[in-house]
C-alpha cells in the first residue's frame, strides 16, 4: 500500500452492518463490509442504486453510526463514540461535499466557508485569511461576497469544496459531487479534487455512478448488495 | 465557553440579517401584540382615574333635587312643577344634615365684551353654590348679601369664559353684556377642567338667582336644587327626609308618585367609573386577542421556515457543530427577536399613550405590571416557537436533517 504516495492506514471498517427500519420493514443497507483506506488515497466508490455506497460514505464520514461491526479512524474506535464525539471528529478531521451543494442560502460565499472555522473557535482574522485562501484555491477569488443564488452550480460546488478544505481536513468525503453539474463543470471539479489529493495529500473518498468521473480516482471500490464487490487499484501511468 | 457564546451570538445575528423578512415579521407580530395590550390597558386606567378625580371635583356628599320622576324608560319628567325659593329655604331650615342648599336656574345666552362674544351657560344661584359645587374663588369675591336679595347685576365667571372674553386682561370689574343688561364681574372661579361627561365645567357664569329670574327667565322658578350634606351624614336618611319634606310641600297624596327626584352624584360617578372599568376590561380582552394573533403569526412564520431551518441545521451538524451549539444559536436568535419586538412595542405604546392621553385630557398612568406581562408573554411565544422546531431538528441525525423535505 505504498503506491502513489499512499501512506499509513487511515480508515478501517471490519464487518460493518447497517440496518434501517424495524420489524418486517427492515432494510439491510450494509452487510458485513471490510474496507481499508490509506492516507493520501483517492478512492471512488461505485455501484448501482441501493448497493449501500452512500450508506458506507455516511458511516465513513461519521454522519451515521454502524449497526454493528467496527470502524477504526486512525486509532479512534468510531463505533464507540457518542453523537457529540462524532461531531468533533467531523469538525477536526473531515470535510464534506454533497451532490446538492448544501450551502447556507442568502449567505455570502465567504461566510459559508468561514462556518466550520467558526465552530472550531478560530478568531476572526484567521477565519478571514483561511476562507480567502480556500476560495482562491478553488478559483473563486473575487466571488467572496456573492450568495449561492448569484453563483452557477459549478461555482456553488467550488464554494462547498472551499468550505470543506478551509479547515485542512485529513479526509474529504464527496457524495456524487458532480451529480448536479454538466459534464464540463464535472470534469473541472474532478480536476480540482485530484489536485487537492496530489498537492496537499488530502485523502479523498468519493461516491459516484459516472465511470468517467471515477476514472480520476486511483482506486475504485464497487459495491453490490451491501458489500464490497470489487476493489481495483489503478496502475500508475 | 465564553468563546462559544460569542460565536453563537455572531451566528444568530448573521441568521437574523440574512432572513430579514422572516425576522421583520416575527418582530412585527410581537410589536403589534405588546403595543395594543399596553395602550388599551393604560388608556383604560387613565379614564378610570379621570372619572375618580371628577368624583372628588364634584364636591363631596352632593345630592341633586330635580322636578319630575326619576329618569328612565317610560317615565315622564316634563311638565312637573318646578321649585320655588321658599322650598330652598324650607330645606335649609328643616333638615339639619344639609350644610349648603343652592337653588339653580340656568339659561344659555350670548355674552359680549367689547368686540368679543361667547355663548355660555348662565346660572342663577346663591353663595351656597360654591360650597355645594366645590368651587373655589381664584380672584375677587363671591356675592354679597344685598346683591343676592336685591338681584343686582353682578357675576362670577369660570376660567373658560375669562379666556374667551377677557384674554389675558383681568376680568375683575369688567362689564359683561348679557342680553339687554350689563353685569359687573366681581369674581373668578378656579379652573376645574373637564367634567365626567366630557363637558367643560369652566364654561359657566354665576349670578344671584333673583337677577337671573328677573332679567333672563322672567319667572320665579327654580329648576334644580343642589344639596350638600354635612360630613358623616347618612345619605339614605337625608334622601328620605328630603323626599318627605318635598311630598308634604307639594301636597302629594299617599297614592301619588313623586313628581320630583333626588340623585346622589357620588353614586352616579361610581356607576360611571364602574362602567369604564368594564370597558377597559373589554378593550384589554380585545387587545389580548391581538397579542394571541400576533403569537400565532409568529408560530406560522417559524413553522413555514422549518424545512429550510432543518436543512440548515443538518449542514451545521455535518460540518462539525455540536447539538447544543446549534440550539444556543437558535435560542439567542429567538430571544433577540422577541426582546427587540417587545421593546419596540413598549416604546410605541408609550408614545401612543402619551399622545392619546394628551388628546383626550386624561392622566397618563404608566403601568409597569402590564408592560412586564405583555413583554414576558410575547417573549415566551417568540422563544417557544423559534426554539422548539430547532430543538427537534437538532436532535435528528445530520443525514436525516440534510435530506429533510
Amino acid at each position: 500500500m505504498t503506491q502513489n504516495g499512499v501512506g499509513a492506514l487511515l480508515i478501517s471498517l471490519r464487518k460493518v452492518t447497517k440496518t434501517y427500519g424495524e420489524g418486517t420493514a427492515t432494510v439491510q443497507a450494509l452487510n458485513g463490509v471490510d474496507l481499508d483506506i490509506g492516507q493520501g488515497e483517492f478512492v471512488a466508490i461505485m455501484g448501482p442504486s441501493g448497493s449501500g455506497k452512500s450508506t458506507a460514505l455516511n458511516i465513513l464520514g461519521c454522519l451515521d453510526a454502524p449497526s454493528s461491526g467496527h470502524y477504526l479512524f486512525r486509532d479512534i474506535e468510531v463505533d464507540a463514540l457518542t453523537r457529540n464525539q462524532r461531531a468533533l471528529l467531523r469538525r477536526y478531521y473531515l470535510g464534506f461535499v454533497f451532490q446538492g451543494f448544501n450551502l447556507l442560502s442568502r449567505t455570502s460565499a465567504q461566510e459559508n466557508v468561514e462556518l466550520p472555522l467558526l465552530y472550531r473557535g478560530e478568531d476572526a482574522v484567521h477565519r478571514h485569511d483561511a476562507s480567502r485562501r480556500a476560495l482562491a484555491q478553488v478559483g473563486l477569488t473575487g466571488w467572496e461576497h456573492h450568495t449561492p443564488a448569484e453563483l452557477s452550480g459549478g461555482q456553488q460546488q467550488r464554494v462547498a469544496i472551499a468550505r470543506a478544505i478551509a479547515t485542512q481536513p485529513l479526509v474529504l468525503l464527496a457524495d456524487e459531487p458532480t451529480g448536479n453539474l454538466d459534464s464540463k463543470r464535472g470534469h473541472e471539479i474532478m480536476e480540482l479534487l485530484v489536485s487537492l489529493n496530489r498537492d496537499q495529500g488530502i485523502t479523498v473518498i468519493m461516491v459516484t455512478h459516472e465511470p468517467d468521473m471515477a476514472a480520476y480516482a486511483s482506486r475504485v471500490v464497487r459495491f453490490a448488495d451491501g458489500n464490497v464487490d470489487s476493489d481495483s487499484m489503478k496502475v500508475a501511468a | 465557553m465564553n468563546q462559544m457564546l460569542l460565536n453563537a451570538l455572531l451566528l444568530a445575528l448573521r441568521a437574523i440579517r440574512r432572513n430579514l423578512m422572516r425576522s421583520f415579521l416575527t418582530v412585527l407580530g410581537i410589536v403589534i401584540g405588546v403595543g395594543a395590550v399596553i395602550t388599551m390597558v393604560t388608556l383604560g386606567n387613565g379614564a378610570t382615574r379621570m372619572v375618580s378625580d371628577q368624583i372628588s371635583s364634584l364636591g363631596s356628599n352632593l345630592l341633586i333635587l330635580r322636578p319630575g320622576q326619576q329618569l328612565g324608560p317610560g317615565r315622564e319628567s316634563a311638565g312637573a312643577a318646578t321649585f320655588r325659593l321658599t322650598d330652598v329655604e324650607a330645606l335649609q331650615a328643616q333638615i339639619p344634615s344639609l350644610r349648603a342648599v343652592a337653588p339653580v336656574v340656568g339659561s344659555r345666552v350670548t355674552l359680549v365684551v367689547g368686540s368679543q362674544n361667547w355663548s355660555s351657560q348662565v346660572s342663577g344661584t346663591n353663595n351656597a353654590y360654591f360650597t355645594a359645587g366645590n368651587w373655589k374663588i381664584a380672584a375677587g369675591r363671591s356675592f354679597e348679601e344685598d346683591e343676592e336679595t336685591a338681584g343686582k347685576a353682578v357675576c362670577v365667571i369660570g376660567d373658560t369664559v375669562r379666556k374667551q372674553l377677557f384674554g389675558s386682561a383681568s376680568p375683575l370689574g369688567g362689564e359683561l353684556r348679557v342680553k339687554n343688561f350689563t353685569c359687573v364681574v366681581v369674581g373668578l372661579l378656579a379652573a376645574k377642567g373637564q367634567g365626567a361627561m366630557g363637558q367643560d365645567q369652566d364654561d359657566v357664569v354665576l349670578m344671584p338667582i333673583r337677577t337671573v329670574q328677573r332679567r333672563l327667565t322672567g319667572n320665579q322658578d327654580v329648576s334644580t336644587v343642589m344639596l350638600s350634606m354635612r360630613d358623616g351624614a347618612n345619605t339614605d336618611q337625608v334622601m328620605v327626609q328630603i323626599r318627605r319634606l318635598m311630598r308634604e310641600r307639594r301636597k302629594l297624596a299617599e297614592s301619588e308618585e313623586d313628581n320630583f327626584n333626588v340623585m346622589d352624584t357620588k353614586q352616579i360617578a361610581e356607576t360611571l367609573s364602574g362602567t369604564i372599568r368594564t370597558m377597559t376590561g373589554l378593550l384589554g380582552a380585545v387587545a389580548a386577542v391581538s397579542l394571541l394573533v400576533g403569537g400565532i403569526g409568529i408560530m406560522n412564520i417559524m413553522l413555514v421556515s422549518v424545512t429550510e431551518r432543518t436543512r440548515e441545521i443538518g449542514i451545521r451538524l455535518a460540518i462539525g457543530a455540536l447539538e447544543h451549539e446549534v440550539l444556543l444559536q437558535f435560542l439567542i436568535e429567538a430571544v433577540v427577536l422577541s426582546a427587540l419586538g417587545g421593546l419596540i412595542g413598549i416604546t410605541l405604546a408609550f408614545v401612543a399613550c402619551l399622545g392619546l392621553t394628551a388628546l383626550m385630557n386624561m392622566p397618563f398612568l404608566f403601568n409597569p405590571g402590564i408592560n412586564l406581562l405583555a413583554f414576558v408573554f410575547s417573549a415566551v411565544i417568540g422563544i417557544v416557537f423559534g426554539y422548539m422546531p430547532a430543538r427537534r431538528a437538532a436532535s435528528l441525525d445530520p443525514i436525516v436533517a440534510l435530506r429533510y423535505e
